[in-house]
């Protein structure tokens, strides 16, 4: 084992003197280290300091109420949710129809000049894009979030 | 959305409150949809998903808000369920994606947290005062220096801190929580405890200073 190898696992150890989780035979390790290394047993000390504060602290506790409406906040968000798909699914497929049947009626209109059926196609064609490079970045985005590895 | 009488929302608490199952049963059920064994589910551990949120984000409004849409993203992903395996378990991963999405989001935004309450406070047992008030106040403030410095870390360690030190949990249940070996637990420990015992020393050179 080389030095920076049995550094870290030193390190190991303080932790688990420190939490009460030293295993048989690992308490003589640390002992024997700490009475031959005065940092590592100034580096324990400091640790224990830490562990002494952080023992004095705790959680501060929410309202009493919050613990009786979080279902009622849980079920509404489901609600919600339902809603929300319904609502964009209606919207999507009347919006398509609706800017289907305009196009129709715009592109059979003869009267219409020809440099405005072009810039309406442009229009549309231009959304079209945007929206393309939109969905495409978050799509990449998501790929590089550091944090993708998090969920199972 | 709840009328005078009882609505779905209330008549889904109630049979969740009255639901005395095992939680295998109760995944399987609310794998089917089934709303009062889901409810069931938030009762038993919603205080647990709050702290955890808690924990990783510092404000009470924010942990609240994304503990509860992480019970609402677990039942919409609820097919994924394995009633093998403990729900908490399954939960949390949801719970922590969702705090270390928003840090970012903070961090980018640059909100900060100075407004909100301390998350921690002292314990009531907590008493190095000797009856002295200097001695009181410097540990007071030594208190808040580390909560502060907390809130500072990053989010693996600071996860792993309030796992062990707030939530209590030991070693092996930090690393099954976490899907990591009890190793890494300790070496993240060790990184976040180092981080923390530099603000300490700060304060002390500090007074020794003044």
């Amino acid at each position: 084992m080389n030095s920076s190898e049995e550094r870290e696992r030193l390190r190991r150890l303080m932790m688990a003197a420190l939490d009460g989780e030293l295993e048989d035979g690992e308490r003589a390790q640390l002992e024997e280290a700490l009475e031959r290394d005065p940092d590592l047993r100034a580096e324990l000390e400091r640790m224990r300091e830490v562990r002494q504060v952080t023992r004095e602290m705790t959680w501060r506790e929410p309202p009493p109420e919050v613990w009786q409406e979080y279902w009622g906040s849980v079920y509404a968000r489901l609600e919600r949710a339902t809603g929300w798909v319904l609502v964009s699914l209606g919207t999507l497929v009347l919006a398509g129809w609706g800017l289907w049947r305009l196009l129709r009626e715009i592109w059979s209109e003869a009267a219409l000049p020809m440099w405005v059926k072009l810039a309406l196609f442009s229009l549309l064609l231009g959304l079209v894009v945007l929206l393309v490079s939109v969905v495409r970045e978050k799509w990449v985005l998501g790929r590089r979030d550091p944090y993708r590895g998090v969920e199972r | 959305m709840e009328g005078r009488g009882v609505g779905p929302r209330q008549r889904a608490r109630d049979q969740g409150a009255a639901v005395e199952a095992d939680e295998q049963s109760l995944v399987e059920r609310a794998r089917g949809g089934d709303l009062a064994a889901f409810a069931a589910l938030v009762e038993r551990y919603k205080q647990r998903a709050y702290y955890a949120a808690l924990g990783l984000v510092g404000t009470h409004d924010d942990a609240l808000e994304l503990s509860q849409e992480a019970f609402a993203r677990a039942f919409r992903a609820r097919r994924g369920l394995d009633p093998g395996r403990p729900f908490y378990a399954w939960l949390y991963q949801i719970v922590r994606r969702l705090c270390f999405n928003f840090n970012r989001d903070r961090a980018l935004h640059r909100r900060k947290l100075e407004e909100a309450q301390p998350w921690l406070v002292a314990q009531r047992r907590a008493s190095y005062a000797d009856g002295d008030p200097a001695r009181t106040l410097e540990r007071e403030r030594l208190r808040e220096r580390v909560r502060r410095a907390i809130e500072q870390l990053p989010d693996f360690e600071r996860e792993a801190l309030v796992l062990r030190e707030f939530e209590g949990l030991r070693y092996r249940e930090i690393a099954d929580l976490l899907g990591i070996p009890i190793g890494t637990v300790m070496s993240r420990l060790y990184a976040a405890r180092r981080r923390l015992a530099r603000v300490i020393e700060e304060q002390g050179g500090r007074k020794e200073t003044s």
